[in-house]
């Protein structure tokens, strides 16, 4: 008899049971566990109360990124600056603390592979094809974009992960994503899933592991696919995934942590296998059309929000859903904003060039394209720049990109998750709003009373010049 | 975890729809070392505005929330069942929870009891004057007016919540089952050992 034909989602699935029980759910081995300072706290002291270890310190590797102030973390003698925010401080120095005391690997706030989790992963070679990936953070399904099964969990899994190496899970609904054509200019795989998610809905992934497909996502970089796989969560789902391929394995081969020698060759082969089989199904399916995707905006305080650029903010007696009509005029309110009014006439007053979701090499490229030989309107107050690792940084700057950043009035900083959601110094004053390259657009995200339109590198660029939301297209070449 | 089988008293009648985890606890509340104490900060954003739920004394001390679609959608803190039940919440109501935080509120032994539109509508009618009773044995919600909603939920959360399971302790008796998968995987496929940095 054939073998039953298998999505990606069920060859990973599968290959990690550990033991199934009656009812369905299943052990699932866990390859790979990223920690960081807000989420783990609690799960070591929970640990230590036990007297309980960690099983895998091999698989588990810590780094700081939330609290961390993006300003300079070294004195001119080379000394570490103190965080001024006493609670910050407690938080990182408990991981400092916590990851020696554990055998845990630590990447330390002023080294150079430091950065946001779910950029650092990928980089150092970390996080591979077919892994199963968890960390205590929701955007941990970006690591799905090198074809790993890698999603959020809260505290208590972080510490039954560190204890065991495993986690209690019931398998999840697949869905496909399809994404077919090819994007037209100035549109970005931000854009992709900002588009996604108007379609789904911010709920309509729930429960389901999606796959993106497509010719889009074939002729999309890692960086890209990254993006996509970050946003999973912001459509409800649980994980996403990428199929690796030819570019997956030439992004990792010689990073760090990666196989090496025949390692490489044997890993290669497994890898090959993953894609989904012909003949396998999703529990369901939806097709996006490549040209229906413009370089898009959101303009409420949920990631389905979104619009293109070209929209106009909508009026909530138009959507059919009576929840809908008054969460959208909830937000229009917090938003400041006037059904009809075309997306193009929205000032701002801050700009955010970051995140796990787009402060990877490529997005700080595509957002220097815009600004190169130009200056940052008058009326942009605050407009920063912030690279997702200090390799991301290291780079940068060899290609002279901090230059064009600082020259068109943007400040260059230190590696963090800084604005996306304010845990450090970095945030956006209450009233006013951001063309932010992030992921979220809660009420009070980026700050309390903060207003947050989500955007792809590019467009933020271009808003930085306007000072205004803008059509990226009308400053290319 | 503490057992819990029933929870019955008043329900906050909130129904927003997407309420987010940063509703619940917005990101400054989380630098905190500890699990306890966030009940101060649950829904502050919420409770800013007047005639909210949360600071009508109506509802004062309820031990369930009803809530809209995609309830704690966003992001993976813990804090955010920390928060509720430090706020004196039991149980929330709602016609969908978002992955993440049904696990976070399985962990802490707060119910997340998934119930239809209709069934929402119904309720956040009778919270206004009467109390709601939810009983896990049974697996339904009742009203005073002879309403009885069933719900589902997972068997093996179920049995969980009802013998307050330490998970952990219950996942390490199969630490002999997780070894043998361990030594599989290290001959099979020996390159899932990282390099490290």
């Amino acid at each position: 008899m054939m073998p039953k034909a298998q999505t990606l989602y069920e060859k990973i699935w599968n290959a990690h049971i550990v033991e199934q029980r009656d009812d369905g759910t299943c052990l699932i081995f866990i390859d790979r566990h990223l920690v960081h300072e807000v989420t783990s706290p609690q799960a070591f002291e929970g640990l230590r109360v036990a007297g309980r270890r960690v099983r895998r310190p091999d698989l588990t590797l810590a780094v700081p990124d939330h609290n961390l102030p993006t300003t300079a973390r070294l004195d001119a003698n080379g000394n570490h600056i103190p965080i001024a925010d006493p609670e910050s401080a407690q938080q990182l120095e408990a991981l400092e603390r916590n990851a020696p005391e554990f055998g845990i690997a630590y990447i330390d706030a002023t080294d150079v592979k430091q950065g946001i989790v779910h950029v650092v992963g990928p980089e150092q070679g970390f996080s591979l094809p077919g892994t199963t990936i968890v960390c205590g953070d929701s955007h941990t399904a970006c690591h799905g974009g090198l074809g790993a099964l890698a999603f959020g969990i809260g505290t208590s899994e972080v510490e039954h992960v560190l204890a065991t190496q495993t986690l209690q899970l019931s398998q999840s609904k697949s869905m496909e994503v399809r994404v077919e054509g090819e994007l037209g200019p100035g549109v970005s795989a931000k854009d992709v899933v900002l588009h996604i998610t108007g379609v789904l809905g911010a709920s309509g992934g729930t429960g389901h592991v999606i796959e993106y497909t497509g010719s889009v996502i074939r002729a999309l970089s890692i960086e890209g696919r990254l993006t996509i796989s970050n946003m999973a969560i912001e459509h409800g789902a649980r994980a996403g995934l990428v199929a690796p391929d030819d570019v997956t394995f030439a992004y990792l081969q010689g990073r760090p942590m990666a196989p090496k020698g025949d390692d490489w060759d044997a890993a290669l082969a497994y890898w090959r296998a993953l894609a989904t089989d012909a003949g396998a199904t999703y529990d369901k399916v939806v097709t996006i059309n490549a040209a229906d995707i413009a370089p898009s905006v959101t303009w409420g305080t949920s990631p389905e929000d979104v619009l293109p650029i070209t929209g106009v903010v909508p009026d909530p007696s138009t959507f059919a859903d009576p929840s809908k009509q008054e969460a959208a005029k909830k937000s229009l309110e917090y938003m400041g904003l006037t059904p009809g009014t075309p997306m193009t006439d929205i000032s701002v007053e801050n700009i955010f060039i970051g995140s796990c979701t787009n402060s990877r090499i490529e997005d700080l490229r595509a957002a220097a394209a815009v600004l190169k030989g130009r200056k940052k309107a008058d009326n942009i107050k605050w407009a920063i720049v912030v690279p997702g690792s200090g390799l991301v940084k290291q780079m940068a700057e060899a290609e002279g990109l901090d230059r064009i950043f600082t020259d068109a009035g943007l400040e260059w900083r230190e590696p963090g998750c800084s604005a996306c959601l304010g845990m450090n110094p970095d945030k956006v004053p209450a009233g006013e709003r951001c063309a932010s390259t992030s992921n979220r657009n809660f009420v009070g995200r980026q700050g309390p009373g903060a207003r947050t339109h989500l955007v792809s590198p590019a467009m933020a660029a271009a808003a930085a010049v306007t000072g205004k939301l803008t059509d990226v297209r009308n400053l290319m070449d | 975890m503490q057992p819990i089988s029933s929870v019955k008293g008043k329900a906050y009648p909130l129904g927003l729809k997407n309420v987010d985890t940063d509703i619940i606890i917005p990101a400054a509340w989380l630098k905190t070392i500890s699990r306890s104490g966030l009940g101060k900060g649950a829904f502050q954003t919420l409770r800013g505005v007047a005639g909210n739920v949360f600071d009508d004394p109506a509802y004062a001390g309820a031990p369930i929330l009803i809530a809209g679609d995609n309830f704690g959608c966003g992001s993976s803190r813990e804090h955010a069942a920390w928060a509720m039940a430090d706020l004196g919440i039991s149980a929330v109501i709602a016609p969908s929870f978002s992955d993440i935080f049904s696990g976070n509120a399985f962990k802490n032994g707060l119910l997340a009891i998934v119930l239809p539109q209709d069934a929402i509508d119904r309720l956040m009618e009778v919270a206004k004057t009467d109390d709601i009773h939810i009983d896990l044995e049974t697996q339904t919600v009742t009203t005073p007016f002879q309403d009885r909603f069933a719900f589902e939920i997972d068997p093996f959360r179920k049995h969980c919540l009802i013998n307050g399971v330490d998970e952990i302790g219950l996942t390490l008796k199969s630490s002999d089952a997780i070894s043998a998968y361990e030594n599989k995987i290290s001959a099979s496929q020996p390159w899932l050992s990282p390099n490290q940095a």
